[in-house]
């Protein structure tokens, strides 16, 4: 079934209860664009009409705020508002904690009012709401960590969500000793990731991929596209990307119920 | 005589305090102003919660329970001040016990059991800082002045302590020899015991000498205090409650807007009616590059901060080696404010703006300039090392927010100086062409055709 977008739905005149905010992540990294993909098919399967604004979309502007490049923030943020509104979009899902966290609480202030939620959000509505059934087979009794990505955890208080997702797989979960609140950072927030470590003694994403592997997981799932780059790249350096996998809750649900 | 000396020597501490509270207070109005006076009833909650009920403290147990002590020891001995003061200035002893009776015993038991805690307590303390090392009580940025202030603040507190046993005891056994002079304070908690124990074979010229030494030291400690707390990170004690009360209430998500850039930019879009267009207007300084460009919340932060360090022991950025740490930069904010304070109550021309302009009478935040700014003291390895992560702010059990101000100094360094990491300038011109983080010739939606 093919994936639409909002010019497509409006000159159609379809309505659709939802917009998929890919984020850029989502569109060109080759390892984030299996999280949409799965994501999109678990859309499919629970029947929810959604579209997507393709082409017309653009980087949420979070890294650039981060930055303290506010100029170039606000132009992002505003034209993609003035998409948003132009096609009358009343929620958003996104897989992007940050593109998350930006439309839901910075974008209010620039003239944008959605109700946005996270994707474990939903898919725990669809769960609950009996849109989706797992079977609980596929990672059953596995052991699996969990890590908090800050945007969705600290940031937006959400650490329920993607829990009750991980336990209706059914999955043994093992959590890492900062975990919740308490959880370290991936080190890819703030822009990090599009830049050089400053100088000191050891990488971010080494010393989480350090409490990754003492919880001797052979799963850790997570819930946005930059910490999975930043843990894959942490567990080669551990030379551990055989021994552990690093999967965003959607695959696994989707892994589950096909 | 006694009451002479004791009204000389607690008003002049009162009125060195005063201006001494009152450059602390001038030196946060260096900051800009932000109107917080909103949502009282839950600013008051926080207060009662993070403040009053140590809230988050509790995050961490075992430092929690022993600053509980001398947290709770300190309220409680207020009564006892409040007695000390009574009978400094009129000279009479223990005005309390005669209109209390069985509840002073109450009164002064509990404060005496408190400050057993409390002494404990602070053995516990000069243990972790000196000898077992706690990590967070030993970085580098605690080197000189603030390691020795932690442990003064430590020692005065034992003086403190020692004073009121002292005291308390001396009197327990005069009250049984003159109790025309030393009216029965009923038996309390500790003294009753140590006091006879110690003290039963003193002449009662001694004894009365010890209790007045008791007496004095205990309250030369409470005003040493008083004076000493604004030179030091221990003024916590009093700034952690409007400080919690100030804190912020929106999404932790939420940066601050920049409402001058996002009317430009809608104008530059053709998104509104062109705004007034100040064409000859000088270009506006963006973020901050001094405690000038900073609110006055973030100088109130610093003030508040007790370089407890447990921002930066959460810190990832700081736990994995690099400059950054979240501490560093609150005490920094503080002491470039004090700086900045001292040169302006020098009143020295050599800080003015503009040297040579005869028309500058007084200096002030506004025409200030020492060649100096915050970047001095913060290195941009530092704020460059930031992730964002908040987990400073949510560390801090009096709610000090270490990333605005780190946020605002990375604004000054983009926006109004055009710097910062070479590693950014590729993904501000893929955003600023193609909307994307990554310059990448492919269609955004390309993947839906491969589903």
């Amino acid at each position: 079934m093919k994936i639409k977008t909002m010019a497509e739905v409006s000159s159609e005149d379809i309505h659709v209860e939802i917009l998929f905010w890919v984020g850029c992540a989502g569109s060109f990294d080759a390892r984030a664009q299996r999280v949409t993909k799965a994501f999109s098919k678990l859309l499919q399967k629970a029947g929810i009409s959604f579209a997507i604004l393709g082409n017309e979309e653009m980087c949420s502007g979070d890294p650039a705020r981060r930055a303290g490049n506010e100029f170039i923030f606000q132009m992002l943020a505003l034209q993609n508002i003035n998409t948003l509104n132009m096609y009358g979009v009343k929620k958003i899902v996104t897989a992007c904690p940050h593109c998350f966290n930006t439309l839901k609480n910075e974008y209010p202030e620039l003239g944008g009012n959605y109700e946005v939620v996270h994707h474990t959000q939903f898919l725990q509505e669809l769960l609950n709401s009996g849109k989706l059934k797992v079977q609980g087979g596929a990672f059953k009794g596995k052991k699996i960590t969990y890590h908090d990505s800050c945007y969705l955890g600290r940031i937006n208080n959400e650490y329920e969500a993607p829990r009750s997702l991980l336990n209706a797989l059914d999955v043994d979960l093992s959590e890492m000793k900062r975990s919740k609140a308490n959880g370290l950072c991936c080190g890819a927030g703030g822009a990090q990731m599009f830049k050089e470590d400053e100088a000191g003694n050891k990488k971010i994403n080494i010393e989480r991929a350090e409490d990754v592997i003492n919880t001797g997981a052979q799963i850790v799932s997570a819930n946005c596209p930059f910490c999975i780059t930043m843990l894959t790249d942490g567990m080669k350096a551990k030379d551990k990307e055989d021994n552990v996998m690093i999967m965003d809750i959607s695959e696994m649900i989707l892994q589950d119920i096909q | 005589m006694q009451q002479l000396i004791f009204i000389l020597i607690s008003g002049t501490v009162g009125f060195i305090a005063f201006r001494q509270y009152k450059k602390v207070f001038d030196n946060i109005k260096l900051g800009q102003s932000e109107d917080i006076s909103d949502r009282k009833f839950v600013r008051w909650k926080n207060v009662l919660l993070v403040a009053f009920g140590q809230k988050k403290m509790f995050k961490n147990w075992i430092p929690a329970i022993f600053h509980l002590f001398i947290y709770t020891a300190f309220l409680f001995t207020q009564v006892e001040l409040i007695e000390i003061l009574i009978d400094g200035i009129f000279g009479v002893h223990r005005f309390f016990s005669s209109f209390l009776g069985s509840f002073y015993t109450v009164v002064i038991s509990t404060i005496e059991i408190l400050s057993f805690f409390a002494l404990i307590a602070t053995f516990v303390f000069l243990y972790r800082r000196n000898l077992l090392k706690v990590p967070r009580l030993v970085k580098s940025e605690l080197n000189g002045w603030p390691k020795l202030d932690a442990n003064l603040i430590l020692l005065g507190e034992l003086f403190l302590v020692t004073g009121i046993f002292t005291m308390n005891g001396a009197d327990v056994v005069l009250q049984s020899i003159d109790p025309m002079h030393y009216p029965a304070t009923g038996s309390l908690a500790m003294s009753s015991m140590l006091g006879p124990l110690i003290f039963d074979s003193f002449e009662v010229q001694n004894l009365m000498l010890i209790e007045r030494i008791g007496w004095w030291l205990h309250l030369s400690v409470v005003l040493g205090f008083i004076v000493y707390l604004p030179v030091s990170k221990h003024l916590h004690i009093f700034l952690a409650f409007p400080n919690v009360y100030f804190s912020k209430l929106g999404p932790r998500g939420k940066m601050e807007n920049m409402p001058a850039i996002m009317n430009e930019v809608k104008s530059m879009l053709g998104l509104e009616s062109e705004t007034i267009n100040d064409s000859n207007e000088e270009m506006p300084e963006f973020g901050a590059n001094d405690v000038f460009g900073l609110s006055w919340k973030n100088i109130l932060n610093a003030y508040t901060c007790t370089e407890c360090g447990r921002c930066s022991a959460v810190c990832p950025a700081n736990v994995t080696g690099k400059k950054l740490s979240p501490r560093k930069i609150m005490m920094d904010i503080r002491d470039r404010a004090e700086e900045v304070g001292r040169n302006i109550s020098s009143g020295n021309m050599k800080y003015a703006k503009t040297k040579d302009n005869s028309a500058i009478k007084h200096l002030t935040g506004s025409n200030y300039d020492d060649g100096k700014t915050l970047f001095d003291y913060i290195s941009r390895a530092e704020i460059h090392a930031c992730t964002t992560c908040n987990a400073c702010v949510e560390a801090c059990p009096v709610m000090i927010d270490p990333l605005e101000p780190i946020l605002k100094l990375r604004r000054y360094e983009i926006l109004t100086e055009s710097a910062g990491p070479a590693d950014w300038v590729p993904m501000f011109t893929a955003m600023e062409n193609s909307g994307c983080v990554w310059q990448i010739p492919e269609e955004r939606e390309k993947w839906r055709t491969e589903m």
